[in-house]
């Protein structure tokens, strides 16, 4: 078996779900390889050559590839295929973006979102919002797989793989890129905080999510969302937790004001320790939380930012 | 410009799914089904640019059993112009839906397909970006706005931490996020016409496939359950049980 993985970079920096995907590809077994395509990625490289259980990173940096669009990192992925039998990445937008396109040109399926490696061809899946866990076989030469980063556990860092530049051909008439506006935040990932605290409908309006900030800082917390509250414009969507939005699965998960829809559940329900904080004490959310509180998050949620 | 919007017939969101005793599939028998809702997000772009005066033609396409031609009339309903229906009882792959698909689209001549991000019954997220990869267009994925100029489309994408926007040379192929539009409902007279616009109806075996099934299905099973837990009557027993039963503070 031979895996390659396309690494996850946000401004330069490997991003922290990669190690989660090598730990997947681990599991498969078999030399891995870390593609990293960019431009001026030379850190990316650095930190992916580091990852216990790498054996080559491989660069492609080009002008071409400056912000991960689909069309030319499919092209380049086309391009290397041949040399393994798995291609994996971290099932975020960039993954999601990219491997369905690789897998239709390599004329294979794409196995989503892999929860569990059962064997090197064999995967277990969520479907129906995480309320049913598929098993699918792929009998296909080229496996092309997106990982569940919150179902494995980041490798260490120790390695100390070979990196080498690839070449390829790549040109992309299709698509340009025109511009971004990423959300400003100190606080952890939302994706890899080992505390969430999510606010729902249940908190009124955005200037309320001002009252999970103090409790958020003293806990190291990331802070989420329910798409009720992101559709109600409180807060922007790259907060929503859920089946469409992140999905986490941190020790701790504090569910604020949020009612517990099958929705919001898909993005939380794998949490270590789940907190509810509702008024309404028939709330659904009660049926998954560990320790529940009925009453109102105005008065509780000072107190709690208090004691803690 | 004909925009050619996919329609896919799944489980209604609001319900639970139980999954067959004998583990091999979830139970869809007498379940409530509607039109995917990414969907009907997908539909209600489609008419926003015809009532923008930028598409001058909707084609609404759905790939499933004979019942998915009532989430065709739907979109008739919305003000889809006509539909095409490829009759399919088996389960198919992201990438045979794209096959299809990639087949009307050499034979429809779209100037843009929309398609929801993904379907809530198989979560996949795959048959946008595997269609794109198939007809050679740009793709623009996870759209929460979209702006169509002189042979060009602007989308900017949902992507975590934040907004991007790129730009597609048109053909191009969009998947809708949920901030996309907010989808309206039909109204009973429309309801009533688009029982007279046509469907044009065809078996997959038209298609002539390659043998079906990418994946197999081994098993399926209902997660593990959560332990059902317990309230507490106060903060401070929540920060305590927290500190010294959970051990997670």
């Amino acid at each position: 078996m031979s895996i390659l993985i396309l690494a996850e970079q946000h401004d330069g920096e490997l991003a922290a779900g990669t190690a989660h995907v090598v730990a997947a590809a681990r599991a498969i077994g078999g030399d891995i390889d870390v593609l990293v395509a960019g431009e001026g990625v030379d850190a990316v490289a650095q930190a992916a050559a580091g990852l216990d259980g790498v054996s080559r990173v491989r660069v492609a940096d080009d002008a071409v590839y400056a912000h991960q669009l689909a069309e030319p990192l499919a092209e380049l992925l086309v391009a290397l295929a041949d040399d393994y039998t798995h291609v994996l990445a971290a099932s975020s937008t960039t993954g999601k973006n990219v491997l369905p396109r690789l897998a239709a040109l390599r004329d294979v399926a794409q196995i989503s979102d892999i929860l569990e490696v059962v064997g090197a061809d064999t995967f277990k899946r969520p479907i129906y919002a995480g309320n049913a866990i598929a098993t699918v076989r792929s009998s296909d030469p080229l496996k092309v797989i997106t990982v569940r980063t919150t179902a494995f556990d980041a490798v260490a860092d120790g390695g100390s793989a070979a990196i080498e530049p690839v070449s390829a051909e790549v040109s992309n008439p299709s698509s340009r890129f025109v511009g971004e506006e990423l959300a400003q935040s100190d606080r952890p990932e939302l994706g890899s905080a080992k505390i969430v605290i999510s606010g729902g409908r249940g908190m009124g309006s955005g200037d309320n999510f001002k009252l999970l900030d103090g409790i958020a800082d003293k806990l190291g917390a990331a802070i989420g969302a329910s798409r009720a509250a992101v559709d109600a414009g409180f807060v922007p969507n790259d907060m929503q937790v859920g089946q469409t939005g992140k999905i986490v699965a941190p020790e701790l998960y504090i569910a604020v004001g949020i009612s517990g829809a099958i929705q919001h559940l898909a993005g939380m329900k794998d949490s270590k320790v789940i907190v509810a904080i509702n008024k309404d004490e028939d709330a659904p959310i009660f049926q998954v939380a560990d320790y529940g509180l009925v009453g109102d998050l105005f008065e509780i949620l000072p107190a709690l930012e208090q004691k803690l | 410009m004909k925009v050619l919007v996919g329609v896919k017939r799944v489980i209604d969101y609001n319900v639970q799914v139980r999954v067959r005793p004998d583990h091999s599939d979830v139970d869809l028998t007498n379940t409530k089904m509607a039109m995917n809702p990414f969907c009907e997000i997908a539909v209600e772009e489609a008419l926003r640019l015809k009532e923008r005066g930028v598409a001058s033609e909707i084609v609404a396409v759905s790939i499933g059993p004979k019942a998915a031609q009532e989430q065709l009339r739907t979109a008739l309903a919305l003000g889809a112009d006509r539909a095409i229906h490829v009759e399919s009882e088996n389960r198919l792959d992201s990438l045979e839906v794209a096959q299809v698909l990639a087949r009307l689209v050499a034979e429809e001549q779209p100037g843009l397909v929309i398609l929801g991000k993904q379907a809530i019954d198989s979560d996949n997220n795959q048959t946008g970006q595997m269609l794109a990869a198939l007809t050679g267009m740009g793709q623009g994925t996870f759209a929460s706005r979209l702006e169509v100029t002189d042979g060009e489309v602007r989308v900017t994408r949902e992507v975590d931490g934040g907004l991007r926007t790129l730009a597609l040379r048109l053909p191009a192929v969009i998947t809708t996020d949920l901030r996309l539009n907010e989808p309206r409902h039909a109204r009973l007279p429309d309801i009533m016409k688009a029982k007279k616009k046509p469907i044009d109806s065809r078996g997959i075996d038209t298609f002539g496939l390659a043998a079906s099934g990418y994946l197999r299905l081994e098993r399926v099973e209902t997660p593990a359950a959560r332990q059902g837990g317990s309230k507490v009557a106060s903060v401070d027993e929540l920060v305590d049980k927290l500190k010294h039963e959970a051990k997670v503070l």
